[in-house]
């Protein structure tokens, strides 16, 4: 019983991030065509709805080319260490509400994170570390030029990034150390940030104002944000993969279905790092109502609003893609080392003074 | 279930150490130490250690990617190392050094009071293991936690000094 559960979560986690994936990138091939003036796909089905599906079949069928000067072993490792890590993290993401059921006579609660992980956010760390070593080996194994500066490019900038994007989880964190403990996970799990954010710092007629910590938390938000587009070697950022400079970066050499998995794992980044920005400081899929109508209407109900928020910022992602231009490489470097990691670190130690205050008191009481 | 975690991981460790030796490509010998820091990160895990081994994961693979980009720009892309060997006594050391331990098992498998402990994960999962790392570190060995970090600072300034503040040489100019 318990194995099928888990067997079951898993299932679920996967089925929802590969959904979202398919719909992502035909969504985003529409919303950047619809800002260009043109019409992106529109002959596979309505609207062009299953693009992705043609282009996936295409890529699963099509010749695995493995030029001469590649180290084989590395180079066909590289495609798994992308995809891995990007499937491993959708694990850690609560989709839903959890729901109070009975089975067998038995009262629990089931969540809807296949992993419920104490350590959270630091699995996601150590997860996109290890994706890290999928762009850097892929670039380096393809013998060739341009892979290799994309993979050089690649490390440094998400090295630089990471840093940010852990001073800012770090800020939120020990934010969400002074709401109450709803469950006994601590603090590092994402369950229990995204629990403890469906309360509310007000009470009586404005008590439906969530405890969201895009509001007492928004500098850690901002820098978040800039930080997973970097993560996600997405425009503005994407140095990687720069095709006026450098061909496609460190996936040059790679085709067929190794190509089709480093697609996979990008696009899965951009779905699961929303899903992070949006459970971190968004209330994860807490909304409206959601306590008036109970039971598993209301765990639908707060998937649905995870749905509506991840597709906002997933949108942004896409609009910003649409709208700037891509950052040259010192300027890249810059933005991180001297603006976002010393914003961040002023930002840590002011919201630290403040979550003493509220959890010991003044100094001098 | 967990012998079998154990073995497989154990197994992980030990072909990673010998890459991490016996490469001849310092990029394969980056990668072999990575694939025995994460089959160590497993066994965190079996012992139920969970927050030590996220931690093995974020720090060291942090690390061992400013080596492998240390390799790809200094040392060169096609370039293997140069293996010859300088220390040809370093060979009768090791089998020394090799005969001795195998001995001291011998001894310690003879004398037969040395038991292997397997019942490490078997207890009660250590609860808020974040909270007490954090106290320890923080409370009771503050000081010697401090010296690391100042000698680690002190040894990268060090490399950055030593790399570039060069004395400079009569050129002629």
């Amino acid at each position: 019983m318990e194995l099928l559960l888990v067997i079951a979560r898993v299932l679920l986690s996967f089925t929802i991030g590969l959904g979202v994936v398919v719909l992502l990138v035909w969504g985003e091939r529409k919303v950047v065509a619809d800002m260009q003036s043109r019409l992106g796909p529109m002959r596979t089905g309505p609207y062009g709805i299953l693009q992705t599906v043609a282009d996936g079949l295409k890529l699963l069928f099509k010749e695995q080319v493995t030029p001469s000067r590649v180290e084989r072993f590395v180079f066909e490792l590289a495609p798994f260490l992308s995809a891995v890590p990007a499937l491993l993290l959708v694990l850690v993401i609560p989709f839903a509400r959890p729901l109070e059921v009975t089975i067998g006579g038995e009262a629990r609660t089931l969540q809807f994170a296949a992993l419920d992980l104490n350590i959270g956010l630091l699995f996601i760390l150590a997860m996109s570390s290890i994706a890290v070593y999928a762009v850097v080996l892929a670039g380096w194994s393809s013998g060739s030029k341009y892979p290799l500066i994309g993979g050089v490019r690649g490390s440094a900038q998400a090295i630089s990034y990471e840093a940010a994007m852990g001073l800012a989880m770090v800020a939120v964190v020990m934010w969400s150390t002074t709401l109450p403990a709803v469950s006994d996970l601590g603090a590092l799990s994402l369950s229990e940030i995204v629990l403890r954010q469906q309360t509310s710092f007000f009470g009586g007629a404005l008590s439906w104002i969530p405890a969201w910590n895009v509001v007492p938390q928004f500098p850690a938000f901002v820098i978040f944000m800039v930080a997973i587009f970097a993560e996600t070697n997405r425009a503005p950022f994407d140095m990687v993969e720069a095709e006026q400079e450098i061909v496609a970066g460190f996936h040059t050499e790679y085709s067929g279905m190794r190509f089709a998995m480093f697609f996979l794992a990008e696009y899965m980044n951009m779905f699961t790092m929303s899903a992070l920005a949006v459970s971190l400081f968004l209330g994860g899929w807490g909304g409206p109502f959601l306590d008036q109508v109970g039971g598993l209407t209301a765990t639908l109900l707060s998937f649905v609003y995870l749905l509506i928020k991840v597709a906002a910022v997933l949108f942004l992602f896409v609009w910003v893609r649409a709208s700037f231009p891509r950052f040259r490489y010192d300027q890249l470097m810059n933005l991180g080392w001297k603006r976002l990691i010393p914003t961040a670190l002023v930002w840590l130690i002011l919201s630290t003074i403040v979550v003493s205050y509220r959890q010991f008191g003044a100094p001098w009481s | 279930m967990e012998l079998f975690v154990f073995i497989v991981a154990g197994i992980g460790a030990l072909a990673g150490a010998l890459t991490l030796i016996l490469a001849k490509n310092p990029v394969y010998a980056a990668l072999g130490m990575l694939g025995t820091l994460f089959s160590l990160a497993v066994l965190y895990v079996t012992q139920l250690a969970h927050f030590v081994a996220a931690v093995q994961v974020v720090v060291y693979a942090g690390a061992i990617m400013t080596l492998f980009l240390f390799v790809i720009m200094l040392i060169g892309v096609d370039r293997a190392e140069d293996t010859s060997e300088k220390l040809t006594s370093q060979r009768y050391g090791a089998i020394a050094v090799l005969a001795g331990a195998v001995l001291f098992a011998g001894y310690l498998w003879l004398s037969g009071t040395f038991t292997w402990s397997l019942a490490a994960s078997n207890g009660p999962p250590p609860v808020g293991s974040i909270e007490e790392t954090g106290f320890l570190l923080f409370a009771e060995w503050l000081l010697p936690f401090e010296v690391t970090s100042l000698l680690l600072i002190v040894a990268s300034v060090g490399a950055v000094a030593l790399a570039l503040f060069r004395p400079l040489r009569r050129s002629g100019k």
